[in-house]
């Protein structure tokens, strides 16, 4: 498919291309790995959605934005280090400082040398390298660690928030420069709640490996454990039963919802308007409730594993679902007027943190980071799997990408989700939930839409059936570096309202 | 000064410090129901301050004397402004030593010491929450002289006391420029007492706050002092309000028990709807930016000035 995309093209002129659809996948020499960077500095089309690496190779994700082909490419790495991505997508940087510190394999040409996860307490020097068990840790204080440095012909003053902060939200550090009330500078540093999920993912038969991707990010366990078990579905070839599919697609969809009812509110309540999160946190608890109900679990844990899903739907169960959905269809626009029609609210959340779309695809962040910021990719649609290559997803976008096009990406992905949900439902195949996986080696890759964006995930599977190495990608990786634009020339006390609007996942990023 | 006067004093302080924290759980409890919740009782900001006295004090290594005398000074400032501000009864033995003035440079030296507390840590925070703090006092004190000043003009007085008598002399009429004042001081008080929109008494984002950030540092007994003295604040803005606005129902004749009595029940009947009004308010509306604090406090200084020109125009037409 796709083979007319210059991106086809070009990587078909280097080597040859295994097609796995609509994956491509293409092993670089060296040249051809300098090419393609030198290439990305001139096509802005293509998007760097993911960097990670092996022992001994290192692989990167691509996407063409104009003809919507995507590429796996790999590059052996025998001397233990790769040309960087970084001078061509800034979203590399971080990419490559994590692969730096926990696989060992240097970065040519990365200006950031500093450590990224590695906080200086790690048991070994590189956790993931061939055999790190010979390199022995450089231990370090936890807050050695260079900020970038300011220059200003004002005496700026710096503030440093967490990485303990006062509300029960995940640990990150974010060091502001500010001028009074103008932030000059953020600069955020994360890695605090690294737990080695890769290394973790090792030797796991890809069961036990599901119930690893549903805890990389709690809000997300749903769709981090779909992206793990089409990635695996990928590499062994097999393909889930369509009732599976229709399962997972509405479990997807109410974890959407509930996390963007949450949302909504607490982006309200950083706003002092406690109201909204109020009725919010009456509409996700129903929907965590109906969850409960229906899939033995409030956040859907443990329900999706590759070759299908290990719940089914009784019919009273549908019923129930189908009376949640009726009630959320009529309290969803209910919650869309309330916030319009709440002026001292918009007045908060209007031109208050603004991501360029320019950035915003520099980045390639997804999402409603993205979709907020006239950016419309949306993996149920630029990339679809079961069950949206049978449905229409609506895809709302907007350009002005500040606090409040976020929020109303949110507000309008609630309905959008709850008309998927009645059509899943609707349409409900009848048959078995799940198929065996046959054992057997091989390398996937899924991209499945979460409520913050594509997860991007790729697995290797070893002859015995186990997992060799398992990357999960959460968009957070890509929205995070953007947090630090949007809060620019912004006041200091404004940082939450974009923090929240951005909600990017700690643990996710971490790994 | 009779014994009688001064039993009446200490009631009247006693009172005021008493009623203060219920004031503060009043208005948590109304909004945690207009926001669906069930809420603690009222009467959790008692438990909370007992608990805050029986814990230890932490003190950051790098404080001085200004940091551990603050809670103190704050608490005994908030206490003498309980005495000039008529409760239930304009019959107040301090009341003559001082008058509306007093009243806000007592208001504003309790705040210069806070805001000297919150930088004294040297915490990037405290420092943040003391210049916002700063940025709010230089637009509310002028607005709340000018309050002060039409008030002064429409009752010949700056006393306290003399203005409650006035008014309760003068039956409610519309007048453009007690409307103003009001408005004005309703205004100030918000912005003073640190609540929605200027403030989030109730948020846990250290970037956002004003006088919970130069609190930060507080433990103990220290925090316990400080809370009190802000539930007493609000406690005398509503007094204030009532008094010089809605002085109905004080006890003029302290002689008749059921007069006292009467007084003091429609005090603590102002308060409750004062309180119910203050929640009702801030469900309502979301905080403002920071730098939009000069057009919230800009018109409560415009509204006061008015007040004032409204009353010349009065005289001279009639």
């Amino acid at each position: 498919m796709e083979s007319s995309s210059p991106l086809m093209v070009f990587l078909a002129e280097k080597a040859p291309v295994f097609l796995q659809a609509p994956w491509a996948f293409v092993r670089l020499t060296r040249p051809g790995w300098c090419e393609l960077i030198a290439r990305l500095d001139t096509t802005p089309a293509w998007a760097l959605l993911a960097l990670w690496a092996e022992p001994k190779d290192v692989h990167a994700a691509l996407y063409d934005e104009e003809s919507g082909a995507f590429a796996l490419v790999a590059l052996a790495c025998p001397e233990g280090s790769f040309p960087s991505f970084s001078g061509a997508r800034p979203g590399a940087v971080r990419f490559e400082r994590a692969i730096q510190d926990l696989v060992g394999l240097r970065a040519e040409g990365l200006e950031d040398q500093r450590p990224w996860l590695d906080h200086g307490q790690f048991p070994v020097r590189h956790p993931l390298a061939a055999s790190p068990e010979d390199q022995p840790p450089v231990p370090r204080a936890a807050t050695d660690y260079a900020f970038l440095p300011t220059q200003s012909n004002v005496v700026l003053h710096q503030i440093p928030v967490g990485p303990v902060h006062a509300g029960i939200i995940e640990p990150g550090h974010f060091r502001f420069h500010a001028n009074g009330e103008t932030v000059v500078r953020l600069e955020a540093r994360l890695g605090y709640v690294h737990k080695g999920v890769e290394k973790l993912f090792e030797g796991k038969t890809p069961a036990e490996g599901a119930r690893l991707a549903c805890r990389i990010s709690g809000d997300s366990a749903v769709a981090h454990a779909v992206a793990f078990a089409r990635s695996v579905e990928s590499a062994v070839g097999v393909e889930a039963p369509p009732r599976a599919h229709a399962l997972r697609g509405i479990m997807a969809e109410v974890e959407r919802i509930a996390n963007h009812l949450g949302d909504v509110g607490a982006i309200g309540n950083d706003a002092a308007f406690a109201f909204l999160l109020a009725v919010c946190g009456v509409e996700r608890e129903r929907t965590l409730e109906v969850a409960g109900a229906c899939f033995g679990h409030r956040l859907m844990m443990d329900t999706v594993v590759p070759g299908g899903v290990t719940v089914d739907l009784a019919p009273e169960s549908i019923e129930r679902l189908r009376a949640w959905a009726a009630r959320l269809s009529h309290e969803a626009p209910r919650l869309e007027s309330l916030y319009d029609s709440t002026s001292s609210l918009l007045e908060r959340t209007m031109t208050t943190g603004v991501v360029s779309a320019a950035l915003v695809h520099r980045f390639a962040a997804g999402g409603y980071v993205g979709r907020a910021s006239a950016r419309g990719f949306d993996a149920r649609t630029a990339a679809p799997y079961p069950p949206y290559t049978d449905l229409d997803v609506t895809v709302p976008v907007f350009s002005e990408g500040d606090v409040d096009a976020r929020m109303r990406v949110r507000l309008r992905e609630i309905p959008a989700s709850l008309n998927l949900i009645t059509a899943l439902l609707d349409s409900l195949p009848e048959g078995p939930t799940g198929v065996p996986l046959p054992t057997r080696a091989g390398e996937g890759v899924a991209l499945v839409e979460g409520f913050r964006g594509e997860i991007l995930t790729w697995t290797r599977l070893g002859a015995d059936g186990r997992i060799k190495r398992c990357h999960p990608r959460d968009p957070s990786g890509l929205q995070w570096p953007l947090l630090e634009a949007a809060i620019e020339g912004n006041i200091v006390a404004d940082f939450p309202l974009c923090n929240k609007s951005f909600n990017g996942s700690y643990s996710g990023h971490d790994l | 000064m009779t014994l009688f006067s001064l039993a009446l004093d200490v009631a009247h302080v006693g009172l005021t410090v008493a009623v203060a924290p219920l004031l503060t759980g009043w208005v948590r409890w109304v909004k945690a129901r207009l926001t669906l919740r069930r809420g603690p009782s009222p009467f959790q900001p008692y438990r909370d301050l007992r608990r805050l006295l029986r814990k230890d004090i932490v003190l950051a290594d790098s404080v001085s004397w200004v940091f551990i005398a603050t809670p103190f000074v704050l608490f005994a400032i908030m206490a003498l402004a309980a005495c000039l501000v008529p409760t239930f009864t304009p019959s107040l033995a301090l009341a003559p030593t001082s008058d509306l003035i007093t009243l806000v440079a007592l208001l504003g030296l309790a705040r210069f010491m806070l805001a000297l507390a919150g930088m004294d840590a040297g915490t990037s925070f405290g420092g943040l929450g003391s210049s916002r703090e700063m940025l709010i006092a230089t637009l509310a004190e002028p607005a709340m002289l000018m309050v002060v000043f039409s008030v002064a003009l429409m009752a010949h007085t700056t006393a306290l006391p003399n203005v409650a008598l006035f008014v309760l002399a003068h039956p409610p009429v519309f007048h453009i420029s007690l409307v103003l004042a009001l408005s004005a001081l309703v205004l100030v008080a918000l912005a003073e007492n640190a609540r929605i929109p200027i403030d989030n008494p109730t948020t846990h984002l250290e970037l956002t706050m004003v006088h919970e950030a130069m609190i930060l540092e507080y433990t103990g007994p220290h925090l316990a002092l400080i809370e009190a003295a802000a539930m007493i604040k609000l406690t005398l803005y509503v007094a204030l309000i009532a008094c010089l606005f809605a002085p109905w129902g004080m006890a003029t004749d302290l002689s008749d028990a059921r007069v006292v009595a009467l007084g003091i029940g429609t005090y603590l009947g102002k308060l409750a709807v004062a309180g119910t009004a203050l929640a009702v308010f801030e469900t309502g509306i979301a905080k403002m930016r920071v730098f939009r604090y000069p057009e919230f406090l800009g018109t409560a200084l415009l509204m006061g000035l008015l007040a004032i020109v409204f009353l010349y125009v009065n005289q001279v037409v009639s």
